[in-house]
């Protein structure tokens, strides 16, 4: 079992439909199957234990994650947006490497001498031989097809990893093979160091459905994309749904190709998911919710769910629209209390999740799976009586405070409702008599005026006395991470320095 | 007809036809695993012959095929002439619901 068999059985049955468009570059599934052949080559005997690449999104992060698995190493794509000294932090930690860079990420390596680095150019004009014998690919399903360092908005970065087994589970049994229609468009626009831009590639191979990369994200080119290439599926996340909808609100540009656009990442906003319905009314939304460690996707909320939802008089219906909808058939998902104890439906706990596709393993600890194969996936959140999921934030995120569990979600939630607040985070602040407190960082709508003692009473007026936060701080804007998660140990840090 | 161990991850291909199949899952146990009548044999060794008219129903890239209780499971990874069988017995196509794209 090797993932290169995705990309053998594009080849083979839709060899001659376009696979990849970056730019003007446009690679046919045959193609890119003759330029992964030629660097897994290139790989194979040059002593390199992972194939790492420092970019954008180009046509050389298909190549790089086919390659690597022809050629029986890991493909380790870094975060180029990430400081020199922890991007040479990361590079040490996987030698001996190839390394795939562009001119830009290439000046901020030292160099070392168990890292060879290549150009993308390089790379991707490695020589092709139709006629030469195909590498063989290890066939060992336990084998580490693709490492990812996680973004660590809790510490340093964490080495996921994931073999083929969780990979190849993950696409089998979410994708039907070859579903894409001929002029089906794909459009490509998370990193390639992120999990939705590994699943990305391996699902639109498999679906063989033509991906349209963009280099990185800004509104007006994802819109133009889309135009031009008559995009019909997308996956953003939801910071760059909210840009996208205020574009399209401005340019009053129409999306006809558009079928169907899959939002993910991160909390969405209950006004940037309405927006978006009321702008592109023929458009299927769909909400999906995995982890690195899940190899992706392990809840949907369908178009369909959607529709329900918004239509539905029934309040348990209508607020389905603001959860991550129910497992996929791959996978199985419980709720557990603090003890490990599953709970029945509409109660709170832990999410854990079990299937093939689910590796829940790093480098250094090893496996976090129990005896049962169960993970946690560190997200608080509960079922409904279908079993619709609603996610209520991160564990790590909550309060405690004097003993009692805070969620910081019900609190924003009140915040945001107040006119002039345009953004809210709320973190854990220290308290000598309660152990934890609450903080607010609170971002105002320009020209917008809300006082401490006015937000405060409007926390009062809504929940239990202990949620109200006892500081709050006004700021610019809050720090997120580029798929949009806010940043809260930084807010928290901030906090805690100032008090 | 020889039996086999069959675990996941494994890979055949039909003695008499262009069929391949990687295992997604299989029961413990020993089983005939056969394609157009003939014992699949390993994905590196060479067959010759043809399928067996009464097992040529063609076998289709991409699809996954099951028993009747759904504990052997294979996909097919290259189509060809010949019926996928379990000690004898057709496997048939695994009737996926098919969820919305979400990458």
């Amino acid at each position: 079992m090797n993932l290169s068999t995705i990309l053998d059985m594009a080849a083979e049955a839709f060899g001659d439909r376009v696979g990849v468009v970056c730019g003007d570059t446009r690679l046919t599934y045959a193609e890119l199957r003759q330029k992964a052949y030629a660097a897994a080559r290139e790989l194979q005997g040059s002593g390199a234990r992972h194939l790492a690449l420092l970019d954008v999104n180009s046509p050389a992060a298909p190549v790089a994650i086919f390659a690597a698995a022809y050629a029986g190493i890991a493909y380790v794509p870094i975060n180029y947006r990430l400081t020199p000294d922890e991007i040479n932090e990361l590079v040490g930690r996987v030698a001996p490497a190839v390394l795939v860079a562009s001119d830009e990420t290439r000046a901020q390596l030292d160099a070392r001498d168990e890292i060879r680095v290549i150009s993308r150019e390089q790379f991707l004009s490695l020589p092709t031989d139709a006629a030469a014998e195909p590498p063989t690919p290890p066939e060992d399903p336990r084998a580490v097809a693709v490492q990812l360092f996680t973004s660590g908005t809790t510490g340093k970065p964490k080495a996921a990893i994931l073999r083929h087994e969780n990979l190849m589970a993950y696409i089998v049994g979410t994708v039907e093979f070859g579903c894409a229609e001929e002029d089906d468009a794909s459009l490509v626009s998370v990193p390639p160091y992120h999990i939705a831009g590994i699943s990305s590639v391996l699902s639109s191979t498999y679906a063989c459905r033509r991906m349209v990369q963009l280099e990185s994200f800004d509104a007006k080119t994802w819109v133009d994309a889309a135009t031009r290439e008559q995009v019909s599926n997308a996956f953003v996340v939801p910071t760059m749904l909210s840009r996208i909808v205020e574009h399209l609100d401005e340019s009053a540009v129409q999306l006809p190709s558009l079928r169907s656009l899959a939002y993910g990442g991160g909390k969405m906003p209950q006004a940037t998911i309405a927006n978006a319905m009321r702008l592109l009314p023929r458009v299927d939304f769909t909400n999906a919710y995995g982890l690195t460690e899940t190899s992706s996707t392990i809840a949907v909320l369908g178009p369909d769910d959607h529709r329900a939802a918004a239509a539905s008089p029934d309040g348990h219906v209508q607020r389905r629209l603001c959860s991550v909808g129910r497992a996929t058939g791959a996978v199985e998902i419980q709720i557990r209390d603090d003890d490990g104890r599953p709970v029945a439906a509409n109660a709170a706990g832990l999410v854990f999740v079990r299937g093939g596709q689910v590796s829940g393993e790093y480098l250094q600890q090893g496996s976090l799976l129990d005896g049962e194969g169960w993970f946690s996936t560190r997200d608080r959140g509960w079922l409904d009586d279908a079993g619709y999921l609603f996610l209520d934030g991160r564990a790590d995120d909550v309060i405690v405070r004097g003993g009692e569990n805070i969620s910081p979600g019900e609190i924003e939630d009140v915040l945001l409702e107040h006119p002039s607040v345009a953004d809210a985070a709320v973190v854990a602040v220290p308290d000598e008599q309660w152990g934890e407190g609450v903080g607010a960082a609170v971002v105002l709508k320009p020209e917008a005026r809300a006082s401490v003692d006015e937000l405060q009473a409007l926390v009062k007026s809504r929940l239990r006395s202990s949620r109200v936060p006892q500081r709050i701080v006004f700021r610019d804007a809050l720090p997120y991470n580029e798929t949009g998660k806010v940043l809260r140990r930084v807010i928290r840090q901030e906090m805690a320095a100032a008090s | 007809m020889a039996k086999i161990g069959l675990k996941a991850g494994g890979r055949f291909k039909s003695a008499v036809c262009d069929t391949q199949v990687m295992v997604i899952k299989a029961p413990a146990g020993e089983f005939a695993l056969a394609c157009g009548g003939a014992d699949m044999i390993a994905p590196t060794a060479s067959g010759t012959g043809s399928p067996d008219a009464a097992l040529s129903g063609e076998t289709l890239i991409g699809k996954r095929y099951v028993n009747a209780d759904e504990s052997l499971e294979l996909l097919c990874t290259k189509g060809g002439k010949g019926t996928l069988t379990l000690d004898g017995t057709p496997l048939e196509i695994k009737q996926a619901k098919q969820l919305p794209s979400s990458d």
